[in-house]
């Protein structure tokens, strides 16, 4: 594991220099994920990736997590190229991937038990605080299994938090919720991120989600995965259910779904 | 039952009769499997005497049960003994080589094919047939009888464990490595609680298997336990004390069953399925 190098605000957040990523497939084959991505985040910026099933988005958040390796280009954070697991990057995955064996406090505080062995009181009292903030302070000791999937979600997002990264990575966090739970979470990680601003990096396929929470929007193309456009979100902060009914969040939204709808050929 | 006009009672006096009924019912039902074996330990008594069975083919269950009184009761406990220490023996020497060898084959795929198929072939092995052999190489005493136990329980550990290992889901382990934790905390912290279950489900089948063995160990060659007691007592047509002596072989597979099943509730209560809990 790297060491934590000190967030610096002339630099970029991550960059992406050419990303490309081929897999070769079993049969001999290959498959081209990602081609000739490149774009950056500014430090603690909200950018949102969203696109069709199969354009890459989640192997770019594999990738700039230091889990994949492109074969093209390089993934950078504050500068460094990525070569593995970097300290100050947090992941929040696509299910919340809690381990039932151990109860809600054990799982927030189970990054630091993995990587050194222990958790230190402070840790414990930080994942209390951690809990309470995503609403669930009375569920410490409880099981994952004895939680609604949003619940699950909150202590898989309090769980990212733990080190206090400066990075938070995002796989379709939501997508496994229901649609209410799902615009009540968007706003929980709103006011999560309003209170502790982080660079995040938010793979989704919900063009609403995307608009109310990113600052920009990178939309990719499928097959290969290529950068197709990005767009300055613009709607003002602090966002609420208002937004929602905005004329410029309609004319975004339209904009976004003729792009992901636009055949490859005429890009 | 809130609606007037369906369940209103006309009379108390009538009310009481479906509640008893009800009550019987449900003792009926809690003890359906006891009032079963009963009723068959009734009947096999009951068939014995009828058709005039002889005692050398088949027992009634009373002379079972004086055949058993018959035998002094410090040796049953050295022949239950006898069984229960190589069961022991042999069990944890299956589980304390089957579950590390598990972890090796799920995390090595030249180990997993270099050895399982050997694995196999021993599994494939009639141990019966293997049981003489062995007591040639290891000679007398306890060796013998624990290697043969050993065989027959820790294939199926083996087999479990590494299908629990092998399912933990691609999620949990992507967890592991965005952590950059090392191989050995993923296997400890990841991998193995996640197989509880499995190891768990053969770890009660093999506690039932290790009896077996003990007792395959004490037919070929053995001066106690309660498998030699029967291979004993059949020789001298003492086929109710044999027939005892299986009443407690089927006691002692069922109390160290159960026992597993408790330490899995006491130790692991999140790894019970959903309906156990």
């Amino acid at each position: 594991m790297t060491t934590r190098i000190e967030p610096d605000g002339s630099r970029p957040a991550i960059r992406f220099d050419r990303v490309g990523q081929v897999f070769s497939g079993s049969d001999g084959g290959s498959v081209t994920a990602l081609e000739d991505v490149s774009f950056t985040l500014r430090r603690h910026e909200f950018v949102a990736v969203i696109g069709p099933s199969g354009c890459g988005k989640s192997t770019l958040l594999r990738i700039i997590a230091g889990l994949v390796k492109p074969t093209g280009g390089q993934a950078e954070i504050y500068g460094l190229p990525v070569t593995g697991p970097r300290e100050e990057v947090g992941i929040v995955f696509q299910q919340p991937t809690l381990l039932p064996w151990l109860n809600v406090r054990d799982n927030v505080t189970f990054p630091m038990k993995h990587k050194h062995g222990r958790v230190t009181p402070a840790e414990k009292q930080r994942a209390g605080e951690l809990l309470a903030m995503v609403g669930l302070e009375d569920f410490a000791t409880r099981r994952p299994n004895e939680l609604s999937g949003g619940m699950q979600q909150r202590v898989g997002i309090a769980r990212a938090l733990l080190h206090d990264p400066d990075i938070l990575l995002m796989d379709e966090p939501f997508s496994a919720l229901d649609a209410l739970t799902r615009d009540e979470m968007s706003f929980e990680l709103l006011r999560i991120w309003t209170e502790r601003p982080k660079t995040v990096l938010f793979i989704t396929h919900s063009i609403p989600e995307a608009l109310l929470l990113a600052d920009r929007i990178l939309v990719m193309s499928a097959r290969p995965g290529r950068v197709r456009e990005i767009i300055d979100v613009g709607l003002a902060r602090p966002r609420s259910m208002e937004t929602l009914s905005e004329p410029r969040f309609h004319e975004i939204a339209n904009h976004i779904r003729a792009q992901v709808f636009r055949p490859a050929a005429l890009a | 039952m809130k609606s007037p006009t369906i369940s209103a009672p006309r009379s108390s006096g009538r009310r009481r009769w479906p509640d008893m009924g009800r009550a019987l019912l449900k003792v009926l039902d809690r003890g359906a499997p006891l009032f079963a074996s009963l009723l068959l330990l009734l009947i096999w008594e009951l068939a014995c005497r009828l058709f005039q069975v002889p005692a050398y083919l088949l027992p009634t269950p009373s002379a079972i049960v004086q055949g058993a009184l018959a035998v002094a009761l410090e040796s049953w406990l050295g022949h239950i003994w006898a069984t229960l220490r190589v069961s022991l023996q042999g069990y944890a020497l299956a589980v304390a080589i089957g579950i590390p060898l598990a972890v090796a084959l799920a995390n090595s795929r030249l180990l997993s094919r270099t050895l399982y198929p050997q694995l196999v072939i021993i599994q494939s092995t009639p141990i019966v047939a293997v049981a003489p052999i062995i007591v040639v190489v290891l000679g007398a005493g306890d060796a013998p009888r624990v290697a043969i136990t050993f065989l027959i329980t820790f294939f199926p550990i083996v087999v479990s464990t590494v299908t629990g290992l092998l399912a933990t889901p691609p999620a949990m382990l992507e967890l592991s490595r965005s952590l950059g934790a090392s191989r050995l905390r993923e296997v400890k912290n990841i991998q193995l609680p996640f197989a509880v279950p499995y190891i768990f489900s053969a770890l009660r089948i093999s506690v039932t298997l290790a009896i077996i063995g003990a007792v395959v160990a004490e037919f070929v060659a053995a001066e106690d336990g309660l498998g030699f007691f029967i291979a004993f007592s059949t020789s001298f047509f003492k086929v109710p004390q044999a027939f005892a002596a299986l009443g407690v072989l089927v006691t002692l597979s069922l109390a160290l069953f159960q026992l597993v099943s408790l330490t899995q509730r006491l130790l692991f209560p999140w790894s019970l399925p959903d309906a156990e809990k």
